[in-house]
């Protein structure tokens, strides 16, 4: 469980805070979706959440950090990584840069941890599996697309099995498999008792792999719920979200005054389709 | 403004012996706005960079106007073809952003007036008009990626290709993004766009290109490649059509690859 007490976040140099008063617990075992307009405090949420803001950011943090109700304040980077792993934007950031090959760039977060080289194996394969980037092994991680970069950056962080994990956008350069891949692979760690927070533009996706829901706008917490009912609120099309796809088909329908019962039974035909 | 064709190309990266595209042929005329999808390493940016010469073919030609890119050094390619990187921390440079934008129309020679109104036009056209003084990297991702489609745009090349445009984009950047390929079109100029987006796809482009294994699988407007006779062939290559698609054919509509269609139609059943 990851607890924000309370929390606002101004990076160093800003004139003002990117994230303001704001509580949220992440509980183990779930799936917690984050959506907002760009530059509404996402990415700096992860940051915080994980511990990078202030620790390796500098910047001010008040308010409290904790993680299974204990505070988090006195505790290094390091102490902090055991406990909460994060997955950037951007998987070129995210790669060691060390690794020579996809297999050992599985591999080097838990060679770090100091877990068992039998253990570090079978973590790194399952991790490879589910997926499934088996067939790019033995390439160099410089020189994959952006797409398969970003399946090994999070088979990386599979690999590290972390009671909390924190995504930001980790779908962003992936085809609708390779999404598909990573939702499967989120669902099943939230299974085994893991806490996930995931920011993300892609709301079909979030509608489909998140318990619960919350917006941020201008820093502000300003909608919290259950997935299905946030992800379908009127409201979230005005702070700049996207809807899911059958949010904004009835959405539309509705302007063109076209029957609900049309647009219900057409949305219950496609979904008989999806599912089979 | 010129026409691009791809004759028989393909290309193997030196480094894994990779054959990222095996062998396509491509005709793209002057004005058109295609958007080419397909699963990641199907040779879909592999492809483009060809197109502005950072690639060059292991066999295969690339002709601008009917003249064989081979002949044209990258700086002269840079004139025509614009490409604007998946990740704009490959291209961003600068120290403010105003710098950023001038550096490309800067090296094509455009100085003085002529400069200040490219740049001018480009920023506002991204929406960074009230940003020109800014650190590039005091923006977040989504707008540094629109500063990156600003410092191409500012080239005014009659090509435009773009890797993965809205990817970090909130609606609005989306919604940018199209209204700026909607003003290149008017312009007269190419657009070519690699997305995985299917419903940015089907909304603003007149082309499809899917590729798969580093070939042309698929190949015509959204309502023929989304429409119910290539989904086998989609999904071949792990993409499905756009909801309105699905929901057009489950209804007897035909192919309506967008909302905006499948509204229509539905609208027209009273």
């Amino acid at each position: 469980m990851l607890t924000l007490d309370e929390v606002s976040y101004r990076y160093a140099g800003a004139t003002r805070a990117s994230l303001r008063d704001v509580s949220l617990t992440l509980r183990d075992g779930e799936v917690l979706g984050v959506v907002g307009r760009s530059e509404a405090g996402k990415s700096t949420l992860c940051l915080v959440a994980s511990g990078l803001a202030p620790r390796t950011l500098g910047g001010t943090l008040s308010g409290r950090l904790l993680i299974d109700g204990a505070d988090t304040a006195a505790r290094a980077m390091h102490e902090m990584a055991s406990d909460v792993a994060i997955g950037f934007q951007n998987p070129g950031t995210q790669l060691s840069g060390v690794a020579t090959t996809v297999y050992e760039e599985v591999a080097f977060g838990p060679m770090n941890l100091g877990i068992a080289r039998d253990e570090v194996l079978r973590r790194t394969e399952s991790s490879i599996d589910a997926l499934a980037i088996r067939v790019l092994s033995d390439r160099d991680p410089d020189r994959l697309s952006g797409g398969q970069q970003q399946l090994v950056a999070i088979a990386g962080l599979l690999a590290l099995a972390p009671r909390h994990l924190i995504l930001d956008e980790p779908t962003a350069q992936l085809d609708p498999a390779g999404t598909r891949l990573v939702s499967d692979a989120i669902r099943r760690l939230a299974a085994g008792g893991a806490s996930i927070l995931i920011v993300e533009q892609k709301v079909d996706l979030l509608a489909g792999v998140c318990d619960r829901v919350l917006a941020l706008d201008e820093g502000r917490l300003t909608l919290e719920g259950p997935a299905g009912s946030i992800l379908a609120d009127p409201t979230l099309h005005a702070l700049g979200v996207a809807e899911p796809s059958p949010v904004r088909l009835r959405r539309l329908a509705n302007e063109a005054r076209i029957p609900s019962r049309a647009i219900e039974l057409a949305l219950g035909r496609a979904a008989n389709v999806t599912d089979a | 403004m010129p026409d691009l064709a791809v004759e028989s190309l393909i290309h193997v990266y030196r480094e894994g012996g990779v054959r990222a595209v095996d062998g396509v042929d491509l005709r793209i005329g002057a004005g058109e706005r295609v958007a080419i999808v397909g699963q990641n390493g199907s040779g879909k940016s592999t492809l483009v960079r060809h197109l502005n010469g950072l690639l060059r073919p292991t066999s295969g030609r690339v002709l601008l106007d009917g003249v064989d890119a081979a002949m044209r050094t990258v700086a002269q390619l840079a004139r025509s073809v614009g490409l604007v990187f998946q990740d704009p921390d490959r291209q961003i440079f600068a120290g403010s952003v105003r710098a950023e934008v001038e550096y490309g129309p800067r090296n094509l020679g455009i100085r003085g007036e002529e400069l200040r109104s490219a740049v001018d036009w480009a920023l506002a056209a991204v929406g960074l008009e009230f940003d020109a003084k800014t650190n590039p990297y005091d923006l977040g991702a989504s707008r540094r990626k629109l500063l990156a489609l600003a410092s191409v745009l500012a080239m005014r090349t009659p090509v435009l290709i773009l890797d993965e445009p809205t990817t970090g984009q909130d609606e609005r950047g989306v919604q940018r993004v199209r209204s700026v390929i909607g003003e290149a079109h008017a312009q007269g100029r190419s657009v070519i766009a690699i997305s995985h987006d299917m419903r940015f796809v089907a909304e603003g482009f007149e082309r499809v290109v899917v590729m798969r294994d580093g070939r042309v699988t698929l190949d015509g407007p959204p309502e023929q490649v989304f429409g119910r006779d290539a989904w086998d062939q989609l999904a071949a290559t792990f993409l499905e059509p756009p909801l309105p698609a699905v929901i057009g054919d489950r209804l007897g509509l035909g192919s309506t690859p967008t909302d905006e269609m499948l509204i229509r139609a539905l609208a027209s059943l009273g």
